[in-house]
């Protein structure tokens, strides 16, 4: 309930009521301050550079010139992997984890016990792993496949704990009330908890989107810098962040381009940031903390 | 700080008929036309009532008829809610309670709060006592000792606790919880203090014993107790006063005596509700 | 177990994909002590700390000026960013009218989304000019503790918010009606109330702050270096294993596993310490 407010616990002109008065707003100060000069700052140096061909065309001289139409291609491709992998995996450990298992189980404590060190695991580890796991041992090369691999092991976490948490809002008396009609668990499943819990299931999906798309260590090793257009999911294909990386950091002159891509996936994440609060805001009748 | 009677100073129960005890009644607070809304919905409306200094009053009545509303009033707490508004007077000693100007931390230590659920803080028993102390400006150390052992004693809770005062005040009972928590209230010396259904959440032997506790108040404290229990508030209670709900609000339907509301009530439904016709 | 067939098959099924999910972290191990092992078998792992340098293509593997580099930059931003972050959602329960606290949350929120190499490039072409027209070279151990500051803050102040409101309201009514001042409420009563959560806070910002590469890569100049200052540039652990993992062979490549593993070593000790503070979950 956030209802309670303690806005008027009453004055006091005590000095040390006035010190924290005044250090708590101005440490939000700061904080709005720092990020709103920080978001205009993109805005303001992005949005001159963005126009339609920009989003389409191949970038050329190393991103100087052109656009980011490719780059956009093999972001959706890596991602599209990603969710494809991800997805029904995440989808069957929630089950699992929040229907059929108790929380005393060995194997339910040693599942989440291991998606907790998975949710802390550095992103650079992941570029390692993915690295030495899908592009060397499984031969799939620095690849769109690779990437959007080791991408899904990343959002994995998220993509459980969200849904996990559609399953646990809906009540224990329908499970009870199915059980007692003598229908199997499937049947429960499928007719009556998947769909109370689709809410949470998108919570987690956006979630899982907004940080895969965020991305850029674990896919410098293991999609890969090539900016061409990706011909199959074997080809090696640039993610918006690692173009932002390569032009900011690598091509001398690329600041301004850096800047328009930027702001083209800073837009992108405010647009899944507001559906994912929206859908919990409205369906789960709750917040969430994305972190 | 002011100084304590001992515990051995509670009083006797006395029979209903023997009360008041406070023999020349001083009104301490007095409410007049007081209305409360949470945004559009009224708790209770036009409730005019004067509480006299050192006695026990009860407040009885249905659930919902907007007691423990009239209760948090009377400490501003009333300010901690978005939405609430309150209307008409209430002063206390003189006091216009309702001012915006009135020092609401300064009203707050002169009007103590006991809440149905025991809330000691999640901090150890000694730290629940010595930090309002503390955030309300005593600093002597032994002065501060002193004080928690005497309103320790006071709610006879220090031979219980003495060897453990540093363990958390969560794993004490319900009853004890309860306990400390009025302990917590009087370190701060009220004059006035207000109860919310004290003995609504504890078991029956741990009731007994806060009830025990609150008649021994009787004469150093001004109480105003919200309760449930009829027969709680015919022990105990100096004075009653009967809410009800009507068209759609609380009302003031009686006040006065115990005495005179328990045995001879004017009103039809006071007369229903104390013999446990309605209610 | 039930009696239906398809329970039995759904149950087998999901099991499955669980193994799958849990099994990513122990093939995350298995692979980075694979990979490792060459090096670690034929030099050892105290030159990892002897060596005098790190020269990897000369055979030289000193990794402490990088484990200091990353201690210096994740000490000094979760300094900086646990008071500020737990004030900012001071601010928010306490002390903002909702018509602020609401925007004012939202934009934590979305702050918390924002891609690290983004921040990274607002620090490269903003905050490192700056710092280099104070006192040069620029790119420095002060940049990377501000970028990080920034990054992490989100975290904190979010995970702070969402303890303090759980903090029960009977804690702060109780307080109220005692006549506590608003600050001596929060000071007395909800810190000590949202004191794991807090903790957690911190716990998953040192995280993050540990964990992070692209932005503290774009922002610290990258030397090989114990700092001295807060104006030397640094390279931290990650930083380096992004930065030569693109030409690195052998030994090379095996180093930077080295690396990765010193990471996953920080990253368990942090989970476990956070385990042992909530006794419970700790992600979400």
């Amino acid at each position: 309930m956030e209802g309670f407010m303690v806005n008027s616990l009453g004055r006091s002109l005590d000095g040390r009521e006035l010190l924290a008065s005044i250090l708590v707003w101005s440490a939000a100060a700061l904080v709005t301050a720092t990020f709103c000069w920080l978001l205009w700052d993109i805005l303001w140096h992005g949005l001159s550079q963005i126009s339609w061909t920009f989003l389409t065309a191949p970038p050329r001289n190393a991103g100087r010139e052109g656009g980011i139409g490719s780059i956009i291609v093999s972001t959706a491709l890596i991602l599209g992997v990603c969710l494809g992998v991800s997805l029904p995996i995440g989808i069957g450990t929630a089950v699992l984890l929040a229907e059929f298992t108790t929380e005393a189980s060995l194997f339910g404590r040693f599942t989440r016990r291991s998606l907790d060190v998975l949710s802390g695991v550095p992103s650079i580890v992941f570029g390692l792993f993915g690295n030495a796991f899908f592009c060397k041992t499984l031969g799939l090369g620095f690849s769109i496949l690779s990437g959007g691999l080791t991408l899904a092991c990343m959002v994995l976490p998220i993509l459980i704990r969200s849904t996990e948490e559609g399953f646990r809002t809906v009540p224990a008396e329908y499970r009870l009330s199915t059980a007692a009609l003598g229908l199997s668990r499937s049947t429960t499943l499928f007719h009556l908890l998947l769909p109370a819990a689709v809410p949470g299931l998108l919570v987690g999906l956006v979630l899982g989107v907004g940080r895969a798309i965020a991305e850029t260590a674990a896919l410098i090793f293991t999609s890969g810098y090539v900016d061409r257009m990706p011909e199959s999911l074997l080809d090696s294909g640039r993610a918006l962040s690692v173009h932002i990386f390569d032009l900011s950091m690598n091509v001398p002159g690329g600041d301004a381009h850096a800047y328009a891509s930027a702001l083209v996936l800073v837009v992108l994440l405010l647009a899944i940031n507001g559906i994912a609060s929206w859908l919990a805001e409205y369906c789960l009748h709750r917040r969430i903390v994305t972190v | 700080m002011k100084p304590s009677v001992p515990a051995s100073g509670i009083q006797p129960w006395c029979p209903l008929e023997e009360r008041p005890a406070c023999c020349e009644p001083t009104p301490f607070i007095e409410v007049e036309r007081l209305s409360l809304h949470y945004g559009q919905k009224p708790a209770f409306h036009d409730v005019t009532i004067s509480i006299n200094k050192g006695c026990i009053t009860a407040l009885v009545g249905p659930s919902g008829c907007g007691k423990t509303s009239f209760l948090t009033s009377l400490n501003r707490l009333t300010d901690l809610i978005p939405g609430c508004r309150v209307s008409g007077s209430i002063r206390l000693d003189g006091l216009d309670l309702l001012d915006p100007n009135t020092d609401v931390i300064r009203l707050r230590r002169r009007v103590g709060m006991i809440f149905q659920k025991p809330n000691p803080f999640p901090l150890s028993i000694r730290k629940n006592l010595e930090f309002p102390l503390r955030e309300h400006g005593l600093r002597d150390r032994e002065q501060i000792a002193a004080t928690v052992e005497t309103v320790l004693r006071d709610v006879g809770l220090w031979d219980e606790v003495k060897d453990r005062l540093n363990s958390p005040a969560l794993a004490l009972s319900g009853g004890q919880q309860q306990r400390l928590c009025m302990a917590r209230a009087l370190a701060l010396s009220p004059e006035a203090l207000l109860m919310d259904e004290p003995c609504s959440a504890l078991d029956p032997l741990s009731s007994g014993v806060v009830e025990d506790l609150i008649v021994g108040l009787r004469n150093r404290y001004t109480v105003l107790i919200v309760t449930h229990n009829l027969a709680q508030a015919r022990r105990i209670a100096d004075y009653a006063a009967l809410f009800w709900v009507q068209n759609g609000a609380g009302q003031l339907i009686e006040a006065g005596t115990a005495k005179q509301v328990f045995t001879e009530p004017r009103d039809p439904l006071t007369a229903a509700y104390v013999s446990g016709m309605r209610g | 177990m039930s009696r239906w067939p398809i329970d039995r098959f759904l149950l087998w099924l999901l099991r499955g994909t669980a193994t799958i999910a849990g099994a990513i972290v122990l093939l995350i191990v298995t692979f980075l002590v694979m990979e490792s092992l060459p090096v670690l078998q034929h030099v050892g792992i105290s030159r990892f700390f002897t060596d005098p340098s790190w020269h990897p293509t000369e055979r030289l593997y000193n990794l402490t000026p990088m484990l200091w580099g990353t201690l210096f930059a994740m000490v000094g931003s979760v300094l900086i960013a646990t008071p500020l972050g737990i004030l900012s959602a001071v601010f928010c329960r306490y002390y903002a009218p909702p018509a602020v606290a609401r925007p004012y949350r939202k934009l934590i929120e979305l702050l918390a989304g924002i891609p690290s190499v983004v921040y990274g490039f607002w620090g490269l072409v903003v905050l490192v000019p700056l710092i280099g027209s104070i006192h040069p070279p620029g790119p420095s151990l002060l940049a990377g503790i501000i970028i990080l500051t920034i990054m992490i803050l989100p975290t904190i102040a979010l995970v702070a918010d969402a303890s303090l409101a759980n903090v029960p309201q009977q804690y702060v009514r109780g307080a109220a009606a005692l006549g506590l001042s608003r600050w001596g409420i929060i000071q007395g009563v909800v810190f000590p109330a949202a004191k794991s959560g807090l903790l957690t806070g911190v716990i998953l910002e040192t995280g993050r702050a540990i964990g992070e590469t692209m932005a503290i890569l774009m922002v610290c100049g990258n030397v090989v270096q114990t700092p001295h200052s807060l104006f030397d540039p640094i390279r931290t652990l990650t930083a380096n294993i992004a930065l030569e993992m693109a030409y690195a062979l052998g030994d090379h490549r095996a180093a930077l596993f080295v690396s990765g593993l010193v990471l996953m070593a920080m990253i368990a000790a942090l989970v476990a310490a956070a385990e042992w503070i909530s006794h419970g979950r700790i992600y979400g």
